[in-house]
């Protein structure tokens, strides 16, 4: 073989090798580390696994939030205003978590249809600034 | 063929615009409002005008508007002067004065008008999580007999105006 | 006084007149070869980049005059804000960012033109056209868009919103404007391979004169991610440092495609090779920051950091990308497929363990992007809303990180074209075998981890190996050794600089994840608890009034062997204008180990949930990036790239 495609081809099987080996590596986790979204109706349809980590979300109950006197466990209601799922967790509730905030939490359903959080996130801001807000300026700034 | 590998990039790239595209509409962290066709929660609040508690009862008895707005909110400025002509026209706007301190919102009130026929205080936003709001400013088109017949998350201004005239009849 | 929020708008109007001639004046001069054109490109980039200054500095002095009838001024200030942090709002929000953005773009292209004496008489003007194209299209952005300058008119709020007071802090004073330096600063390396493209000058040239501002961009980059990382560790209260969340994945992928472009530049520099390979690098580093900018703005992907969404913004941006990065990637399309490299490579030189590099580093760009748009492909195809957990991360990039750290012991030892595999051998059986040895030694007194002694002795394996390398040379010759060490470049030291770096971090990051500790209780006024060889003694909150917000402050003595050796005070905040928690953790910090402490929620009885960490060398992790930044500029300060190069 001539020595210039030689190394060409040295050089692209290389390529190859560690290309597989990084899609294999990525295919692998991909399939282990993915979380699928349900929503507090899926839930209740009993369309979400169990025993799987997912992530579920929706606006927390109002005084649904219950907290145990001598632990950090806390349980709670979520809603998307159909249906409603309980989540408990045990740990520190993220700053921005309130009742009739929208959060989403990460954890695993349980026999009862109880999911198991891991991990709990609220949405950082309140307002929010729709396009019309923006033509509404606009005209009020061209009169 | 050597010379379509180097398009490569760019055939990635505009498949990658595309999905793109597709996205950008959808609202990645979407809630749907279930209340719509159900009857107005139940509440207690402070009337800020007689400093009594009020409830459901102290409603208009006509399609009104519910208003929630703070005075933090720049963009209930925005949309506090349309709601003031709409007050003028006859139009019944009840406001929810959300998540604010009661002295700023009654200065706000004496500088700019005041276009509700009825201020409940909602300093917690207890009620502002019963009625499932995201945000201020919202407005609810409530019937006579207390019913939540149409939402709208964001400023009010005349081209709104006309789908909540028609809700409101 | 009262008119400058407009005059500041009609500036940027103003500057962007100036943007769009620039795009298109320089370039019709070369295309007719008409020197006049040509030579307009500098006036031009002054004008364009001075009034772009000059609309900064009026939003900035609305913000210090608390002029709320702005309305992106009302939307995150606040009268009561102190004064520094008034200025930083000035990026706090969408708007305000994206002028410092394109602030930054006009300043690089200035100072490009300032020193383009030194680039031959038509490459100049065509790379500042560049700049003029991508500043032109960032300034329709912001004008048609996202004008920070509107005015809520008549009815004005009485007070501003407020900042968001996660971002009313230091380190986020300065994290935008750094990240935004290097993120920008690629552009100047991505104009230099335009400029190559449509010149057909595609040489080694054009990589000498991209490589040092490739390397400031660099350094500044990797500032701004280490100051987010390090806001992120404080500042959100649960001591993590590194999230994965879109917006940090944002500004890694340029930063892991610039470092590739950095080693390929320096390839195509000395052996000319690698040619079209490094404008495609160029190209796809630059086109990975302005995706940063869309995925962070556009609202596609869900993200701690997001900003408001806006579809119409979305659509805009996306347009932007698709007219900037696709015509770039067409126009390499066309013109690097007549790119024949006259040399060939060595097979076993460095130019060999550089292109290693090059693939595991577009190995690990590539599943990173793949990792924080997964979600978003996922629902293009309407397979559900997914999220793609740290754990994918931590999974696929550890591994390749590590492989890839291992061959940087080895490259900088290898010598260009052709490396003997017998000098290799007796330069690295030494430290290889000493990383081992010492790794296994610090693991007798740790609980043992394969993969843990794996990476540490991998991290061992690279100091050493820099070490090694310089003792070589500068042992090797007669002088003396301070002398032969002096005259060693400083481009070499530079890169010994950054590799030294990624080992310090890597070492900090071993040990955060191993030898931390990380306890949540609920603690009660008076109650003790035990963690990790510190006892920590809750003795209750008090109230305390700050300017823009109330606090909780919980006081809490530390013991260590019956001796109280620091008292600590984390607080819980409330911001008044938006009524928003904060979590204020206290900080204890040392150069083997952070204590750290953030108070969750009252319960009952004056008791509290409360969260101590004890974090082992984390701030390791910060002082590697810091030692990676003075190598990227070091490296750029060399002396050759001083000299006048003639075409």
């Amino acid at each position: 073989m001539h020595p210039v495609r030689k190394k060409r081809m040295i050089t692209i099987a290389v390529i190859l090798v560690v290309l597989a080996a990084a899609i294999g590596l990525v295919m692998y986790a991909l399939s282990q580390n993915i979380n699928l979204f349900y929503s507090p109706t899926q839930i209740a349809q009993g369309e979400a696994p169990q025993n799987v980590t997912i992530r579920a979300g929706g606006m927390v109950v109002d005084n649904s939030v219950e907290r145990a006197s001598d632990s950090l466990d806390v349980a709670f209601s979520v809603t998307d205003y159909q249906h409603s799922v309980r989540i408990e967790y045990t740990g520190i509730l993220p700053d921005l978590f309130r009742e009739g905030q929208g959060i989403v939490a990460q954890g695993k359903l349980d026999e009862r249809g109880v999911l198991i959080a891991s991990e709990v996130l609220a949405k950082h801001d309140e307002e929010y600034m729709p396009p019309e807000v923006t033509d509404a300026l606009e005209k009020a700034q061209a009169q | 063929m050597k010379k379509l590998l180097f398009f490569i990039p760019f055939v990635v790239f505009i498949a990658l615009g595309v999905v793109f595209y597709q996205q950008l509409g959808k609202d990645a962290e979407y809630m749907p409002s279930a209340l719509v066709g159900k009857q107005m929660p139940e509440f207690k609040l402070v009337d800020m005008a007689s400093d009594t508690v009020v409830s459901n009862s102290a409603m208009p008895n006509e399609p009104y508007l519910l208003n929630f707005w703070a005075t933090w909110c720049p963009s209930c400025s925005v949309e506090h002067a349309y709601l003031g002509e709409l007050a003028e026209q006859g139009v019944k706007i009840v406001g929810v004065d959300y998540k604010d301190e009661t002295p700023a919102a009654k200065k706000w009130l004496e500088e700019r008008g005041n276009p509700y026929s009825l201020v409940l205080l909602d300093e917690m936003g207890r009620f502002g999580v019963d009625m499932g709001i995201t945000g201020a400013p919202e407005t609810f088109v409530v019937s006579a007999e207390g019913k939540v017949l149409y939402r709208h998350q964001g400023v009010v201004d005349a081209e709104v105006w006309q789908t909540l005239k028609e809700y409101m009849q | 006084m009262i008119m400058l929020p407009e005059i500041g708008h009609y500036v940027l109007i103003l500057a962007m007149m100036f943007a769009l001639a620039l795009a298109v004046l320089p370039m019709m001069g070369y295309l007719q070869r008409n020197a006049i054109l040509l030579s307009t490109a500098k006036p031009l980039t002054y004008l364009m980049s001075g009034l772009t200054c000059a609309s900064f500095i009026i939003l900035a002095i609305a913000f210090a005059q608390d002029d709320f009838s702005v309305l992106y001024v009302s939307q995150h200030s606040n009268s009561l804000l102190p004064i520094w942090y008034k200025i930083s709002a000035v990026w706090g929000g969408h708007e305000g960012s994206l002028l410092l953005w394109i602030t930054i773009l006009t300043l690089w292209a200035a100072l490009l033109a300032f020193k383009s004496e030194t680039l031959p008489n038509s490459t100049g003007p065509v790379v500042l056209s560049v700049l003029g194209i991508v500043a032109t299209g960032f300034l329709a952005f912001i004008l048609f868009t996202s004008s920070p300058f509107l005015r809520i008119l008549p009815d004005q709020p009485v007070d501003g919103v407020d900042l968001n007071p996660l971002l009313q802090d230091i380190g986020l004073i300065i994290h935008p404007p750094m990240l935004y330096m290097g993120y920008v600063g690629f552009s100047v390396a991505f104009a230099f391979a335009i400029a190559a493209l449509i010149t057909g000058n595609l040489n080694a040239s054009w990589a000498r004169w991209a490589r040092p501002w490739t390397n400031v961009s660099w350094a500044f980059l990797t500032l701004g991610i280490a100051l987010g990382s390090w806001w992120a560790y404080y500042e959100l209260g649960w001591g993590g440092w590194w999230f994965w969340d879109p917006v940090e994945n944002a500004s890694l992928m340029p930063w892991l495609a610039g470092t590739a472009l950095i080693h390929s530049l320096a390839v195509t520099e000395k052996r000319g090779v690698f040619k079209s390979w490094t404008v495609l690098l160029a190209i796809f580093t630059f086109s990975l920051s302005l995706l940063g900018t869309f995925l962070v703005r556009s609202g596609v992907l869900t993200s701690v950091h997001a900003f408001a969404s806006d579809p119409t913004r979305g659509v805009f941006i996306l347009a932007l990308l698709v007219i900037i990065i696709g015509s770039s990637l067409f126009l390499y399309a066309l013109r690097a497929s007549q790119v024949k490299s006259q040399v060939s490579f060595g097979l076993t030189g460095r130019e060999s363990w550089l292109l290693i590099n090059n693939i595991l580093l577009t190995i690990l760009t590539l599943t990173v992007l793949l990792g924080t748009l997964y979600p978003l492909i996922f629902d293009a195809f309407n397979l559900g809303k997914i999220s793609v957990g740290a754990p994918y991360f931590n999974a696929v990039f550890s591994p390749i990180a590590l492989l890839l750290i291992v061959f940087m012991g080895i490259g900088p030892l290898a010598k260009w074209h052709n490396t003997k595999g017998a000098m290799l051998w007796r330069l690295s059986w030494l430290p290889a075998v000493l990383a081992i040895v010492l790794a296994s030694l610090v693991f007798t007194f740790h609980e043992f981890d394969v993969y843990m002694w794996v990476s540490f002795a991998i991290a061992l394996w690279l100091v050493l190996m820099c070490l090694r390398d310089w003792l070589d040379k500068v042992l090797a010759a007669r002088q003396s050794l301070w002398q032969r060490a002096r005259k060693l470049p400083r481009h070499y030291y530079g890169m010994q600089l950054a590799h030294i770096g990624v080992a310090v971090s890597l070492i900090g990051v071993i040990f955060v994840s191993m030898n931390s500790t990380e306890t949540i209780v609920r603690m009660a006024p008076g109650d003790r608890v035990d963690v990790g060889g510190y006892e920590f003694e809750f003795l209750g909150t008090r109230h305390v009034e700050g300017p823009n917000y109330t606090a909780d402050t919980g006081v809490i003595n530390v013991y260590q062997d019956g001796q109280v050796i620091t008292q600590m005070l984390p607080q819980k905040r409330l911001y008044q204008a938006r009524q928003q928690m904060m979590t204020e953790a206290a900080l204890d910090p040392g150069f083997t180990r952070d204590l750290y402490i953030s108070l969750g929620e009252p319960l009952a009885d004056g008791a509290w949930g409360v969260r101590i960490y004890i974090k082992s060398f984390v701030r390791w992790i910060w002082l590697g990036g810091l030692l990676m930044m003075a190598g990227g500029l070091l490296a750029a300060w060399d002396k050759r790239y001083r000299r006048k190069t003639g075409a």
